[in-house]
């Protein structure tokens, strides 16, 4: 069994398509739709790596990472944050919500299985 | 090198557009190839009768060829200098440059003003994406639908092996990921012509009062006729999310109750049958206002007359409070409508009534023949200044040999080039 990725993400084929390459590249994927319940949802089984989308129904995507890093256990959790707003101050926040890395939509597949290997590995 | 010494190279640049050959222009003139030659690389100054013969073979004023034209174009290459911060072009040689290779300069300094233009279009579009929640919203859906679109079609083209199940799935994907798309893409284009989509996104309680409204059509033939079901009808409806929007939608109701019991629907139809749907002649005969003609044509026009009328309304502000849009007629749903709308004349003359016929700025430049009136709220009493709502029955007409006033939806989408009126560029003329 590959390592876990968490896909929180609202857009169904998006999901979809993530979760494919993911799973082909060996990784073992789990996703989850919502802001409301992702905190709990991220800290019940913490994956070795979460995609975080910005725009979620009913907590943004920055909320939700500001609250994990207060908790212990996803101090260190590495976080892609995906985001379809590419300006300087979407990154700024995205950064100072704690993101590891940030990723423009739209995204190739290539570029989210190099931002994973590389998450993970570091 | 100064400006004035560049005579030698603007001859030589006529020359060549000209097609004339060194040794032909100089044999015209008189002079020798080589001594034209050295005044072609500035070498020896000209000026007096050699100076018109040259221009005269060449077709061109000799100052053309003694001062240039190239003033303007050199002001801007020193702009466009000043702007670069990775290279630095030679400063002193702006001028030689500019007489030597005129139309490279030119090219520069078009590129020059045309980069400004788009840097100023890109800050225009960056601020509205960070402050307009819809088009935000919009173009969120967009690189949504693009990043699904993009990722499904990547593995379906860049995955060797497949299962078949597995690549049926992406293809529908794709198809309903292209619809959505589509469809988010029209929506987009449609908030930008101003045409505006009720239901697209609800933002304030007037829009969910608005897109109420739309749902029945304007049309309420049983809160006509029946006793205070007003309160209940509106709690059944489900697009009024917000008590702010039930409040207002009641109140929307019980003025229309009001205008249909001043002016029944089959009265009404039996004398605009007879004598039309002026408005002027349906207020005396019903002895209401010109603005309770205005509200009740616009709900009953979809039912009775062939083409259906529109209807804006705004307080003193020119704060738009209601909209019953039209085709043709797009009304702003964010910005400030035009100020060149019959609505906001008629707020400089309340009680006046206007008439005018207006043509829409744009591709299909349609007519529409626009009453407005100002009237004021409630009872006036004496020493206290009233408050005015003003009217506005936007009805469509064939356009005919009639230029009427050109307006607008708001500044921003409207393609005219010279308005006063104008607050902001648009983002449909290139460049702004």
């Amino acid at each position: 069994m590959g390592k876990r990725v968490l896909l929180i993400e609202d857009e169904p084929n998006i999901i979809e398509a993530v979760s494919f390459i993911l799973s082909r590249d060996g990784w073992d994927v789990s996703t989850h739709s919502n802001g409301h319940d992702a905190v709990g949802v991220v800290l019940a089984a913490p994956p070795d790596l979460l995609i975080l989308d910005v725009m979620l129904p009913g907590k943004s995507g920055f909320d939700i990472l500001r609250e994990l890093r207060e908790h212990h256990d996803a101090e260190a959790l590495p976080v892609l944050m995906l985001t379809a707003r590419g300006q300087l101050k979407d990154r700024e926040m995205a950064e100072r919500a704690g993101a590891s890395r940030f990723m423009t939509k739209p995204f190739s597949n290539s570029e989210v299985l190099e931002v994973v290997r590389e998450l993970v590995s570091a | 090198m100064a400006r004035d010494t560049l005579t030698g190279s603007r001859i030589r640049e006529r020359r060549t557009v000209a097609g004339i050959r060194q040794a032909e222009l100089a044999r015209d003139v008189g002079i020798s190839a080589s001594y034209l030659n050295l005044i072609e690389h500035n070498r020896r100054r000209i000026g007096g009768k050699l100076l018109v013969d040259i221009a005269q073979i060449l077709g061109v004023e000799p100052s053309l060829l003694s001062e240039g034209a190239e003033a303007a174009l050199i002001s801007t290459l020193r702009e466009a200098a000043a702007d670069s911060a990775a290279t630095k072009p030679e400063l002193d040689r702006i001028d030689e440059f500019a007489g030597r290779f005129p139309g490279w300069a030119a090219l520069i300094s078009e590129n020059h003003r045309r980069i400004a233009a788009l840097e100023r279009t890109a800050a225009t579009l960056t601020d509205r994406l960070t402050h307009d929640p819809h088009l935000a919203t919009s173009m969120h859906e967009v690189l949504t639908m693009v990043t699904a679109i993009r990722s499904t079609s990547g593995i379906l083209a860049e995955t060797e092996e497949i299962e078949p199940e597995w690549r049926t799935r992406f293809h529908r994907n794709l198809n309903e990921d292209s619809q959505r798309l589509a469809e988010s893409s029209q929506r987009l284009v449609s908030y930008l012509d101003g045409a505006g989509d009720a239901g697209a996104s609800l933002t304030s309680p007037m829009e969910e009062v608005e897109l109420m409204l739309a749902e029945h059509n304007y049309s309420f033939p049983q809160l006509e006729e029946e006793q205070d079901q007003i309160a209940e009808f509106v709690e059944a409806q489900t697009t009024l999310k917000t008590s702010a929007a039930r409040e207002m939608a009641a109140q929307a109701l019980r003025q229309l109750r009001a205008d249909a019991r001043n002016m029944p629907r089959e009265e009404m139809k039996a004398v605009i049958e007879t004598n039309g749907a002026d408005p002027a002649g349906l207020a005396r005969k019903f002895n209401v206002s010109l603005a309770g003609v205005f509200r009740r044509l616009s709900v009953l026009s979809d039912d009775i007359l062939p083409r259906p009328m529109g209807l804006v309304m705004c307080d003193g502000s020119g704060t738009l409070m209601l909209r019953k849009p039209i085709e043709g007629f797009p009304v702003p749903r964010f910005s400030a409508a035009c100020p060149k709308w019959p609505l906001f004349q008629a707020l400089n003359r309340p009680l006046h009534p206007i008439r005018q016929t207006v043509t829409v700025t744009g591709r299909d430049a349609l007519q529409f023949e626009c009453y407005a009136v100002t009237e004021p709220v409630g009872q006036v009493t004496f020493n206290e200044d009233p408050l005015y709502h003003s009217y506005m029955l936007v009805v469509p007409v064939e356009s005919g040999d009639t230029q009427g006033r050109e307006v607008g939806s708001s500044c921003r989408v409207c393609p005219s080039a010279e308005c006063l009126g104008r607050r902001e560029p648009s983002i449909l003329v290139d460049g702004i």
